[in-house]
């Protein structure tokens, strides 16, 4: 078995000029291909002992409501071959909705909401499903040009089968008007590669009165049918 | 076929949402195999460390056995060994893990490798993960690693943790410029 090689385009290049801090980041030699080994096609299942009942809404993670529009995230974890994957790790971490970070480093003179960390975590079931309750986070400036502005977006870190279905990455939300000003989202040669990373708004997750739903599904790289090519 | 997940930076605000308590302990104290502390720094291409990166790894056990489905080598698991971790850099850009040095695996054509730790390297700025490996100075082995030896002889060593003590080797990272750490397409 093999692991299928990500197609051209798919992934950003790490020398990306259009967001700096890439500029001394970036290895200048070419990367050494090499065959994959065990080493490559095991990898970690999930590195939590336990997941916690709350851990997948992170609206009541403190003892009060966090502000902000609470929306439903979910989705469903599967290989380039459609194939489902079940009890694999999903993390996020967000903004809240006033676009600050519950982070030290973050300077943004925007309000902390004390009932809201903007950290989750959940295990996918047996059809490779996820589902999230969290806020809406902002948009916030940052420093890599004049008038920068991050669109809204959720960072997701998955595990899938394999030390190479490894996937770190960010959902953005439909409409957002500043998803054509960032050199983050359009860093991804291929447009029809980046446009898998807006999350479709859905009026079936959607609950009356309650929360707006959005779906958003994660292709992971998937192994090889057939044996190695030489 | 379904389009792939495209990757995008972890931006510099993750640990938050991505830290494990004890991520840095790869074995446990009850773990078989000779004990070790892996120390490194992160540097980028102006010799500035990196306060805001993660380096995750990945490795077999002392027996040379993965806890996953796909290794149906006929060794033991260890019960006190899963094999992964995960740590942020700290302000002055370094990382530690405490693990055993793995048994050796079988490579692609079935010949043994060296013992080694897959290692991924993500940061702000960094928009793909890097990949690369770390293997142990003093291991014989690594002169017929088949994967060390489609590196060019010359940057070989920046894949080789230094012994700096018995039990606790070197291993800088350098994702740019004068000794650049060796980064894999796999």
């Amino acid at each position: 078995m093999t692991v299928r090689r990500p197609p051209a385009g798919t992934h950003p290049p790490n020398d990306s000029p259009g967001y700096r801090s890439t500029a001394f980041r970036h290895p200048n030699e070419p990367l050494v291909i090499i065959p994959q080994t065990l080493s490559e096609i095991t990898g970690p299942a999930y590195p939590y002992g336990r997941i916690e009942a709350t851990d997948n809404d992170l609206t009541v993670q403190h003892a009060g409501e966090p502000l902000g529009e609470r929306i439903i995230v979910q989705g469903r974890v599967l290989d380039e071959d459609g194939r489902p994957t079940p009890n694999t790790l999903v993390e996020i971490w967000q903004a809240n909705a006033a676009g600050r970070y519950m982070h030290r480093v973050d300077s943004h003179p925007a309000p902390l909401d004390p009932n809201f960390s903007g950290a989750g975590r959940t295990l996918t079931d047996n059809e490779g499903r996820y589902r999230f309750v969290t806020i809406k986070p902002g948009a916030y400036p940052w420093l890599n040009h004049d008038n920068a502005w991050r669109p809204a977006h959720i960072h997701f870190s998955l595990f899938g089968t394999s030390f190479l279905s490894r996937l770190i990455t960010q959902m953005y939300f439909p409409g957002d008007p500043l998803m054509p000003y960032d050199p983050i989202l359009n860093s991804i040669p291929d447009e029809r590669a980046r446009h898998r990373l807006v999350a479709n708004f859905d009026l079936g997750v959607t609950k009356p009165e309650w929360a707006l739903g959005y779906t958003f599904d994660i292709v992971l790289r998937g192994s090889n049918a057939t044996p190695m090519e030489k | 076929m379904r389009g792939l997940t495209p990757f995008q930076t972890l931006g510099p605000f993750f640990d938050f949402g991505l830290i494990i308590p004890n991520g840095d302990t790869v074995a446990q104290p009850e773990s078989s195999g000779r004990h070790v502390v892996i120390e490194g720094t992160l540097r980028d291409g102006n010799g500035e460390l990196l306060a805001d990166a993660l380096v995750e790894v990945w490795q077999a056990n002392a027996a040379g056995k993965y806890r996953h489905p796909a290794d149906r080598q006929d060794r033991p698991l260890d019960p006190a060994f899963d094999g992964f971790g995960r740590v942020a850099t700290n302000d002055r850009g370094e990382f530690t893990f405490k693990t055993v040095v793995p048994g050796r695996v079988p490579g692609a054509g079935g010949r043994l490798q060296a013992p080694h730790l897959a290692v991924g390297v993500l940061a702000r700025g960094v928009l793909t993960r890097l990949v690369t490996r770390l293997y142990f100075e003093d291991e014989p082995s690594n002169a017929e690693d088949e994967i060390l030896s489609l590196v060019p002889a010359e940057r070989r060593p920046t894949l080789i943790a230094k012994r700096i003590q018995p039990d606790r080797y070197r291993f800088d990272i350098i994702l740019q410029g004068k000794g650049e750490t060796v980064f894999f397409d796999v």
